[in-house]
């Protein structure tokens, strides 16, 4: 049997197209059983893997603008894998895989002790502080694919891992190793209306993400587009999702570049 | 044997070594493991064989196709349906969330009737029979004091078979009063009856426009059918469709379109005679489509279009000169402009002179039923309910003028019009309204001017609620009769708004009811055969159901099969008989109606001097303002510059708030002429100065403790405002004013 090739599962999100309607993350929280409590308007403690923040221009009226941009896990590979996160946890309950690319969470294992939120550069690690509770009666709709989360471990988006693992198993029964584009994919990206997220295999060169962000494998994944840009590039977190915005004032609101600095040809 | 130390250690440490080197230590850690790790108290979903069941949301009138993933009898997760013609697999955030309200604790589990005095909350349980039974009772004691016209049904929707079986009961029964919720579709359907002469919904072409013109549509806010929408955005995004955005607030629409003009709250039908007037100056229109298929273009230009020179619209609007006149040069120029109204989500009407000055200009540059403009799409199916019989009392009944003034002689074109109810009741000795049903609708909550509806409510004697779910409505009704979810009930759902083909959707049970509630059709139908005759014989089917299939005939099969009926191929007439009016064309300006253009600025209630600010209402995908209220997952992604707490976020310009000693996070007082009430400032750059804003669909008092008592009913501060001469209530804003507090 023919070795599997590794893949490297990132995102590429279009803030041209995104309408900053949330779609995404209630795709995310009824996905992954995400529960909710009375007041979540303490956004600290609010968990939502998939979070969408409002940038400004910082311009007044009428020039002010506003750009959404989607935050979910940036399942960072770092250097040869070592994310943040994953270099910090003492208790191996997340590691990069190198066959997916998908920084897992693994619930049971996680003490809590919250390293990785401290080390998580993008905020994307949330902490259970209360148990989960639910509504008499809403438990019904429940995704048995996701276990719910219990208080005192950490989570975060999984690029929905659950359909990985679906997908896979049908490839199996099938016969197959390898997976369409189509066959795997997020629940935030089936489901934003305004088609803004993509998302697949940034080492399949026809996949639609590495087609649009031509990740620079030189570089460790820098896009080679102009129009895009990742989250705190400079940091070398090497993340995978990619943003694509044709305003320069977003593309420069990506990390923290001095007034000289010039995003679209930092490398 | 003799224990010595030597022994004992090696007893011990032999025995340590072999413990260790036997299973037991590893058992009882991993045992120690597994039994820390048991969280009983955190559910552990039921897995079980998978399913997927394909239906039609109904949580906004975007009639999107939803496809709901079940695992045996639990429907888990609700996703948009493939190939479906509107939505084609992707969802909105509120489409996401429907499971929330199908399994939420806001739902109403049996019949009600209240006991303690009206909006206490205080409820006991009856039986179906007992409930109806009652209802039964107040109508025929109704009907036979010769009262049958006091009885009135105020619905969300209309065109549906359960509508229909509600307006069909009024009928025989002997009520003209069926009042169906406004929209910015009560305009439209005006303005496309006195210009086009056709009595049908409007439908846009916006795939195949090259310009979009939005006199403050909320095209990504939930606009006409949102994930329509939001597909039509990415689509011109990917072709270079210009979209130039007016409002006087940057909404998520603004900061999405090419281009963003601030104007003057109000005034966005004077920018539309404004451009009209530079497109025929300098001669840009469609001068066969003007001279081919219209009338009245002299006549517009004669009596309306001088008086709006660019100078004096420029005045008006805030728009200054050469915006104006290049807008209406790229408007005019592009292949395939489209111009639209309705703001925000289009739950408000428009003034009758707005929507004809929109619909003009899309005349000018000849887009009416053409590839890419403003289609005039007609009623999906020609359903014919069978003609009823009618007693006496039914058509002494039905001569009665409507409650609401819609349809007489002030208003002839007008259904509906709901703000004029609570006038209606107040202004009468005793009320004119004795028993009102509400269906799928929540005016408690929506109408505005509160404390006035709420005096006119207390004057009703009996409301009957048909709400799924406690809202403000039912929480004041004297017995709610339950219906089944949208998830858990079979109905059609004819056309989509906005959309430019015919449509009709089917609803079908995703899951079984999960409690003792009734599909308000059903509820009908028994309760016309509990009044007997002449009544009952217009009701001849044994349910719903039965009646749906006897209307939809031979289509019944496909609708129930495909779970939606489409006219793909649908095509608007051609030009020569696309006109109904007398003229078989186009009318700018036509009889009865040229005089409406002069309505085309409606006012905000409230002096100037007193209240010097304006206070606008805004839409925002992540909180549902309609019928149906926002789910827990909604609420979690509102910001937390909106709602805090339960405090509500009132947005004010920075400019604004330096004059009032204001900053962010400051509680404040907002007053207008209709209430007041306490809110947090937040400081925003992307509104008018002078002008303050706050969404709509907070201040909830009804549904679950995640929703209740957060931020403001912005309603509760608004007041109707009547279109002269339309009689819709287009009221956009209403003038206020902000102290520290």
């Amino acid at each position: 049997m023919k070795q599997d090739q590794a893949r490297k599962y990132g995102m590429v999100i279009d803030l041209d197209k995104c309408t900053g309607c949330g779609a995404c993350m209630v795709a995310c929280m009824a996905e992954n059983n995400v529960p909710f409590k009375e007041d979540e308007s303490n956004k600290l403690d609010s968990i939502t893997w998939m979070r969408v923040y409002q940038l400004t221009n910082g311009k007044s009226y009428p020039e002010t603008d506003i750009c959404y941009i989607p935050r979910p896990c940036m399942h960072c590979e770092g250097d040869h894998g070592h994310s943040p996160c994953v270099s910090v946890c003492p208790a191996t309950a997340t590691d990069y895989s190198i066959k997916t690319g998908i920084v897992s969470q693994i619930y049971t294992r996680c003490f809590g002790c919250r390293y990785c939120m401290g080390a998580c550069p993008y905020h994307a690690r949330y902490f259970n502080w209360w148990d989960p509770v639910w509504p008499n009666g809403m438990e019904k709709y429940l995704n048995p694919n996701v276990s719910p989360r219990m208080r005192g471990v950490v989570e975060k988006c999984s690029f929905c891992f659950h359909r990985y693992q679906q997908a896979m198993n049908k490839a199996f029964m099938e016969d197959r190793r390898e997976l369409q584009e189509n066959e795997y994919q997020t629940a935030c990206t089936q489901a934003c209306p305004s088609g803004a997220i993509l998302f697949g295999d940034l080492n399949d060169p026809k996949h639609q993400v590495s087609m649009l962000a031509q990740p620079d494998s030189e570089h460790s994944g820098r896009p080679k587009n102009p129009k895009a840009f990742r989250l705190l590039e400079r940091l070398g977190t090497n993340p995978k999702v990619y943003y694509i915005s044709s305003r320069e004032w977003v593309r420069r609101a990506g990390d923290n570049y001095l007034k000289n600095e010039n995003p679209g040809k930092a490398h | 044997m003799k224990m010595d130390r030597r022994s004992f250690l090696s007893f011990v440490i032999g025995g340590a070594a072999g413990i260790n080197l036997s299973p037991l230590p590893w058992k009882l850690t991993d045992d120690l493991a597994i039994w820390s790790q048991n969280w009983p108290w955190t559910p552990v979903p039921k897995d079980g064989e998978v399913t997927h069941v394909n239906s039609t949301c109904f949580l906004c009138p975007g009639g999107c196709g939803i496809t709901v993933r079940k695992v045996e009898d639990r429907a888990v997760k609700i996703e948009g349906m493939k190939g479906h013609p509107v939505n084609d697999g992707s969802i909105c955030i509120l489409g996401l969330a429907g499971l929330q309200f199908l399994y939420g604790p806001s739902r109403v589990r049996t019949p009600l009737r209240r006991v303690g005095e009206r909006g206490e909350n205080k409820w006991e349980k009856i039986s179906w029979e007992d409930a109806l039974a009652e209802v039964a009772k107040n109508l025929s004691d109704l009907r036979s004091k010769n009262l049958s016209h006091t009885v009135a049904c105020i619905s969300g929707y209309s065109g549906g078979t359960v509508p229909g079986l509600f307006e069909r009961f009024l009928t025989v029964y002997g009520s003209p009063n069926f009042v169906r919720t406004p929209s910015v579709k009560d305009s439209y359907e005006l303005g496309l009856h006195l210009m086009a002469g056709v009595q049908a919904d409007a439908g846009f072409d916006f795939e195949n426009a090259d310009y979009i013109l939005s006199f403050g549509c909320g095209i990504i806010e939930g606009w006409g059918s949102p994930v329509r929408m939001f597909k039509a955005n990415s689509r011109w995004k990917e072709n270079g469709v210009k979209v130039v955005q007016l409002e006087p607030r940057l909404s998520n629409t603004a900061a999405k379109s090419d281009q963003w003009i601030a104007v003057t709250p109000g005034t966005e039908g004077v920018l539309a005679l404004g451009l009209a007037r530079v497109i025929v100056d300098e001669s840009l229109y469609r001068r066969e489509f003007i001279s081919g298929y219209t009338t009245g273009f002299n006549e517009l230009i004669q009596n309306v279009l001088k008086d709006y020179p660019p100078e004096q619209v420029s005045k008006i609007t805030g728009v200054d000169k050469t915006t104006l006149v290049s807008l209406a040069r790229a408007f005019a120029s592009a292949k395939k402009p489209l111009a639209i109204c309705g703001r925000g989500k289009g739950a408000v009407p428009e003034s009758a002179g707005e929507v004809m000055a929109v619909l003009a200009l899309n005349a000018l540059v000849g887009n009416i039923n053409q590839k890419g403009g403003v289609w005039s799409v007609p009623g999906p199916l020609s359903i014919r309910w069978p003609e009823p019989e009618m007693d006496a009392q039914a058509a002494g009944g039905m001569q009665k003028a409507r409650i609401d003034g819609a349809g007489g002689k002030k208003y002839p074109h007008i259904r509906s019009l709901l703000h004029r109810v609570p006038d209606a009741v107040n202004s009468a000795e005793a009320s004119p309204l004795q028993t009102l049903f509400v269906l799928e609708s929540n005016p408690y909550y929506s109408l505005s001017d509160s404390g006035f509806v709420k005096k006119a409510w207390q004057k009703i004697p009996f409301v009957v609620s048909f709400s799924s779910y406690l809202d403000e409505t039912a929480q004041n009704s004297d017995l709610i009769l339950p219906n089944h979810t949208y998830l858990e009930r079979k109905e059609d759902i004819p056309g989509v708004e906005g959309f430019h083909k015919p449509i009709v959707n089917l609803m079908k049970p995703v899951v079984t009811p999960q409690f003792n509630t009734m599909h308000a059709g059903d509820v009908i139908i028994r309760l016309a055969k509990k009044l007997g005759d002449p009544i009952g014989k217009a009701f001849p089917w044994e349910d719903t159901e039965a009646c749906m299939e006897e209307l939809f005939g031979d289509k019944w099969e496909e609708l129930e099969e495909k779970g939606y009926w489409f006219n793909g191929n649908f095509e608007p007439p051609p030009l020569n008989k696309s006109f109904e009016t007398a003229s078989r064309k186009f009318e700018f300006m036509g009889e009865g109606f040229g005089a409406f253009y002069k309505e085309v600025i409606v006012k905000a209630p409230g002096e100037e001097a007193a209240y010097p600010l304006v206070l606008i209402p805004y839409d925002t995908p992540r909180i549902a303002g309609g019928r149906i209220a926002n789910a827990p997952f909604l609420t979690k992604t509102v910001p937390d510059t909106v709602i805090k707490g339960k405090d509500g976020f009132v947005e004010v310009n920075p400019k604004t708030a330096l004059s009032y000693g204001l900053s962010e996070g400051r509680y404040a007082l907002l007053s207008t002429p209709k209430g007041s009430a306490r809110v947090r400032v937040h400081l925003f750059e992307g509104i008018m100065p002078g002008v303050v804003a706050m969404p709509t669909g907070l201040g909830h008092a009804g549904y679950d403790t995640y929703l209740s008592g957060k931020g403001v009913n912005v309603n509760e501060l608004m007041g109707p405002v009547e279109d002269s001469a339309s009689g819709l209530n287009a009221a956009w804003g209403i003038r206020a004013k902000l102290s520290k507090a």
